[in-house]
């Protein structure tokens, strides 16, 4: 597997949206390198004949009726919100996006 | 009547319903317990200020010849990580300070719909990331049996709650070990489901593939009485599993009474017997298997060599999930905002939220699931894990063809000193080992206190593993175990606790 | 905004072969969401149509809609899609304030439709076969919306607000293979593409279909390569074409600005682009760092779909027609010139003419008001037909002229009140006082009166010469104010002039 670097713990923290400071970084990288490196021994049973599985307890078709249940009020819904305007939640401004 | 905070779930329901007690009297003991206690054991992290007054109303119904739940009146602490209508829900994280949810957790709903009396909110590691509960954003608990030592983790709030008397019940939830663990290292009960077997709906996730919640006591009948009440179908999580349960408290009763052991095969895992556990617990765990031999089992030993890979594919798998699991908390809905300085956009008001409310093991463990599903590392990491997942399910189902449940130390050590393994992250997951294996096979795993361990007189526990829907095997036999236990050492194991239980006991 | 150099047209397509390729999302028009009990509908008081799924809430699970699920399988059958034995859902990560979980329940490698293809007509009749790649089921994001900051700049002030009753609604997604050989008429292909999807979800019962509320969106790919060249071009992705007319535009434009750029020898960016209905233009959308990797992996929270044979043969059995081969059978059985019934198609009226067909009205009939009148005055008022009078609406009006009520000239009135919302066409009549004069007493009385009056005229008549009675029907009519059965009234005329 490719070196970790800081580069890659950057672009992970980015793509994770967390700010990691500088100090952060460079110890996430040396615990990510060793953890990865642990981690590893996987590939040494997951052979292609082996199938993945992503459910411990296999079923299938499991689904609800189309039924409208479970509704909130928009007071519910804003109760625990940073920020809104009574009746959306209101974020900082999107960079350069496009309406 | 007796020491009311020291009484089992069992008992108090007997008393409440021969109207020998009362909830307000049994609710009041144990807020006074949490009260005198809580302070320095730090098991809670909010207390209802409204308990006395359901347990009034359940008082008034009980009067009125209302017909109520068996564990109508019964306290029951409940760990963060559930939603609760009337609490905060934080998940031990800053990021969720002070968040009350619109809604209760199925498991909760049920306690309410039992008309339990809702302690409050337990300590845990931050989103249950971590085997000491000194990951919560709230503090540490301690370890009712000595003050210095962790309660395990994550549930340690939920597990140090129960031992020290502040709650004769608790819930827990269970992604690696969560409830067993504490459970080994706090001399108390914990018992992780079958998957699907308890709705995760209003449940936190951690990994949703994982994550269990289930009961946390003093005695497997108890944790029966309580998962009776937790458990079944739930048409709000779609891994709830349909069919119908047994009853776990007969199955617990009816393995209490039995007092022997004969025709059951009992099988020691080979991998996780192993020579590096410390000694004092290996020596409980060869001494309960004399006497489980002594009793009748059949004990054999079974092989499961792809356990080698289970931390590993369990550390690629859980990182995997809570990454994608944990990107809803983005200062948008709910939970904390931190805006930066400068001209802030919404994307880097995000980014510093997430760093200054997300802890060390939170973010470690961000990084590497997001490094795990990363474009072009999908298939080595996270492929390859689902694939070891697969073999852990061939050695379990190859292990159960030879024994009907299966036996190994709770955890490789007692518990350990506060701050001693905060900073060497591997060597902390690594104490997970024993207990993982259930999770990545979705099987029902439950601790019960083995003994004290000679070296430094701590509680180790004996986990019980039985195949996926035999839940009702494990209360049975786990019930069986401790009346045997029990019988050998003459007294509950919780009694030996000298803190707690001196001047207490019955 | 700098302004894009463009390439003529044709100059473009003499160097340059266009490849399009297509994605639609189609809003199902389920009662609940995807994932989630909360209702599915448009327009309601912000956040009000949600639950703890919809906002991410720590805890919330995701529970699959069977209906969407059935509404996914007859939408891929229309389109000639295998439909997948087992299929499962897929989390797209990402990061973005509409998105409540920060990632979006997909699917991914296993969609539920694949292998399809869809003939699509194109405005001379020419059938041209779109390859459809897959059909995959997934959820709506949140609606955004941006309060100001007009300059375009970032200041303190501005912000945004975020409405989640959108979030979690159906939708499927259907992805074309890249589309060779349309040419010059690459935008006219995909527009009719489009449009064959929305004839068919409405069909099918399953949307709403309609472009301007979004519940029927087009994102179009387009790259360009030389002439004779294999490899093909870098693409941009164009979105927000939110009308079939703007798809061909879009297209047509991006062809022009790309060729503009290869011509010059530059490169294309591969990109996503915005269409600007207002300019007819395109521009770059915010450049996306993390835009490739998206970390899809299994939904832990949900199970495979399986879709047995049987529940695919049953769905199968309810489809409609496809459009092509309904309009083959269509034109036949009514008797319709090519070109009378290219006109139809082209109008967009094909359902209309249709439905006041299934309601009673002969096919010239219906053809007649709808291309004619109806259409005339929604070009007027700047409006489609279809928002002006319902099919029934028009067969009711032709049922009253086949009955001999009224006369074409008066059913133009009538057709005025049934627009204008007066009722049914024969309260419209009462009300208007439209009848025509079906007393032959009345009738003769005018027409002894006008035969009387024009001697002349009731010679020539009387000589066998017909035509003449034209003078004296024209007469009849004015002396009843329009309200006569001009038939019945040169009948009598004829009598009358052989008993005056």
């Amino acid at each position: 597997m490719p070196e970790i670097t800081e580069e890659t713990v950057s672009h992970l923290a980015n793509l994770a949206r967390i700010a990691l400071t500088p100090d952060e970084i460079a110890k996430l990288t040396g615990e990510l390198s060793a953890i990865v490196h642990a981690v590893e021994a996987v590939n040494q049973v997951a052979t292609p004949d082996v199938p993945a599985t992503s459910h411990p307890i296999p079923m299938e078709n499991v689904w609800r009726d189309d039924v409208v249940a479970d509704q909130l009020t928009t007071e519910q819904a804003l109760a625990g919100a940073p920020d809104h305007d009574g009746s959306r939640f209101r974020v900082t401004a999107i960079l350069g996006e496009e309406h | 009547m007796a020491d009311l905070i020291h009484m089992s779930a069992a008992e108090l329901s007997s008393a409440l319903a021969a109207r020998e007690v009362s909830s307000v009297e049994v609710t009041t003991a144990h807020l006074a317990q949490i009260d005198a206690i809580d302070g320095n054991l730090g098991a809670f992290l909010h207390v209802n200020a409204n308990a006395l007054a359901v347990a009034e109303e359940v008082d008034a119904a009980r009067a009125a010849g209302e017909p109520l739940h068996a564990l109508a009146g019964v306290p029951v602490a409940v760990k963060d990580v559930l939603c609760t209508l009337d609490m905060p829900s934080t998940a031990g994280s800053k990021i969720l300070e002070g968040w009350i949810p619109p809604y209760d957790a199925t498991p909760v709903r049920k306690l309410r719909e039992a008309r339990m009396i809702l302690l409050g909110k337990t300590n845990m590691d931050e989103f249950a990331m971590g085997s000491s509960t000194e990951h919560s954003a709230y503090g540490i608990t301690r370890n009712p049996w000595d003050g210095d030592r962790i309660p395990g983790g994550s549930g340690g709030g939920s597990a140090a709650a129960v031992g020290a008397y502040e709650a004769p019940l608790a819930l827990g939830s269970d992604t690696g070990g969560s409830i067993r663990q504490p459970a080994s290292v706090t001399g108390t009960v914990g018992v992780k489901p079958t998957y699907g077997g308890v709705s995760r709906y209003g449940a936190i996730a951690l990994a949703s593939s994982l994550d269990q919640i289930g009961p946390v006591s003093r005695t497997v009948l108890d944790s029966a009485l309580l998962h009776d009440v937790i458990g079944g179908y739930d048409h709000h999580d779609s891994t709830s599993i349909p069919t119908p349960w047994a009853s776990f408290t007969d199955a617990a009763r009816r393995g209490a009474a039995s007092g022997s052991l004969a025709g059951v095969r009992v099988g020691v895992i080979k991998e996780l017997d192993s020579e590096g556990f410390q000694p004092g617990v290996r020596a409980q765990f060869h001494a309960t298997l004399e006497m489980l031999a002594a009793h009748g089992a059949e004990i054999v030993e079974v092989s499961a060599p792809n356990f080698d890979y289970a931390v590993s594919a369990y550390y690629l798998i859980l990182p995997a999930e809570a990454s994608s699991n944990l990107a809803k908390f983005d200062s948008v809905r709910f939970g904390l905002r931190v805006t930066p300085e400068g001209t802030p956009t919404v994307e880097s008001v995000m980014s510093a939220t997430r760093e200054a409310g997300f802890g060390d093991e939170v973010k470690r463990r961000i990084i590497l699931g997001t490094y795990a599903l990363s474009a072009g590392y999908y298939d080595a990491y996270y492929g390859s894990a689902q694939k070891v997942r697969t073999l852990i399910q061939r050695d379990f189902a190859a292990a159960f063809d030879q024994a009907d449940v299966l036996v190994s130390p709770t955890a490789p050590t007692t518990a350990w000193k506060l701050g001693e393994k905060l900073d060497d992250p591997l060597a902390m997951w690594l104490s997970d080992i024993t207990t993982i294996p259930a999770n990545l096979a979705g099987i029902p795993g439950m601790s019960i206190p083995m003994g004290l361990a000679a070296e430094d007189n701590l509680p180790t526990g004996l986990q019980i593993m039985a195949p996926a829907h035999a839940d009702a095997r494990l209360y049975e036999i786990g019930a069986t175990i401790e009346a045997l236990l029990d019988a050998q050492r003459g007294a509950p194991f919780h009694t030996l606790n000298p803190h707690f239980s001196a001047g207490g006991n019955r | 905004m700098a302004k894009d150099a463009l390439l003529d047209f044709d100059k473009a397509l003499e160097i340059f072969e266009p490849v399009i390729g297509l994605e639609v999302h189609i809003e199902l028009s389920t009662k609940t969401k995807m994932f989630s009990s909360a209702p599915n509908i448009f327009g309601d008081d912000p956040n009000t149509a949600i639950t703890p799924v919809c906002l991410g809430l720590p805890g919330s699970l995701p529970v699959v809609n069977k209906e969407a699920v059935r509404y996914s399988i007859s939408l891929g059958l229309a389109l000639g899609c295998e439909i997948a034995e087992t299929c499962r859902f897929a989390r797209k990560n990402y990061f973005y304030p509409d998105l409540a979980k920060n990632y979006q329940i997909s699917q991914y490698d296993e969609p539920i439709a694949f292998d399809g293809e869809l003939e699509v007509e194109l405005d001379n009749g020419d059938i041209i076969t779109v390859p459809i790649e897959r059909a995959h089921m997934e959820e709506d994001a949140g609606k955004l919306t941006h309060v100001g900051g007009s300059t375009g700049r970032i200041q303190g002030a501005e912000y945004s607000l975020v409405d989640y009753n959108r979030a979690g609604v159906p939708l499927v997604e259907i992805v074309t293979r890249p589309i060779f050989g349309t040419e010059h008429r690459a935008g006219e292909v995909a527009r009719a593409y489009v449009s064959t999807i929305r004839d068919i979800v409405r069909a099918l019962g399953i949307s709403e279909a309609r472009m301007e509320r979004g519940n029927l969106r087009c994102d179009a790919n387009v790259s360009l390569r030389l002439r004779g060249a294999e490899k093909l071009g870098t693409r941009t992705e164009t979105k927000n074409v939110n009308s079939l007319r703007s798809i061909e535009r879009a297209i047509r434009y991006e062809i022009q600005r790309q060729a503009a750029i290869l011509e010059k020898g530059g490169i294309i960016t591969q990109e996503t682009r915005h269409w600007h209905e207002d300019t007819g233009t395109t521009s770059p959308g915010r450049p996306k760092s993390d835009a490739d990797d998206y970390r899809y992996f299994p939904e832990p929270d949900l199970l495979p779909i399986r879709t047995t044979r049987e529940t695919v043969e049953e769905l199968r059995a309810l489809l409609p027609e496809p459009p092509a081969a309904q309009r083959r059978r269509l034109k036949a059985e009514w008797g319709f010139t090519d070109l009378d019934f290219q006109a139809i198609v082209n109008a967009g009226l094909l359902v209309e003419v249709r439905e006041t067909i299934e309601a009673g009205a002969q096919p010239q009939a219906a053809r007649k008001w709808w291309m004619g009148e109806v259409s005339r005055t929604a070009n007027e008022r700047g409006v489609e037909p279809s928002t002006l009078v319902t099919p029934e609406q028009v067969a009711d009006l032709q049922s009253v002229i086949d009955e001999g009520i009224v006369n074409d000239k008066l059913a133009r009135e009538v057709l005025v009140g049934l627009m204008a919302g007066e009722g049914s066409a024969r309260e419209i009549i009462e009300a208007r006082g439209l009848a025509v004069v079906s007393d032959d007493t009345a009738l003769i009385a005018a027409i002894d009166d006008a035969l009387l009056s024009q001697p002349d005229v009731l010679e020539k008549i009387r000589e066998g010469k017909v035509q003449a009675a034209g003078a004296v029907i024209g007469a009849v009519m004015k002396a009843m104010g329009g309200k006569a059965d001009a038939a019945r009234v040169r009948e009598l005329v004829i009598e009358r002039a052989a008993a005056v």
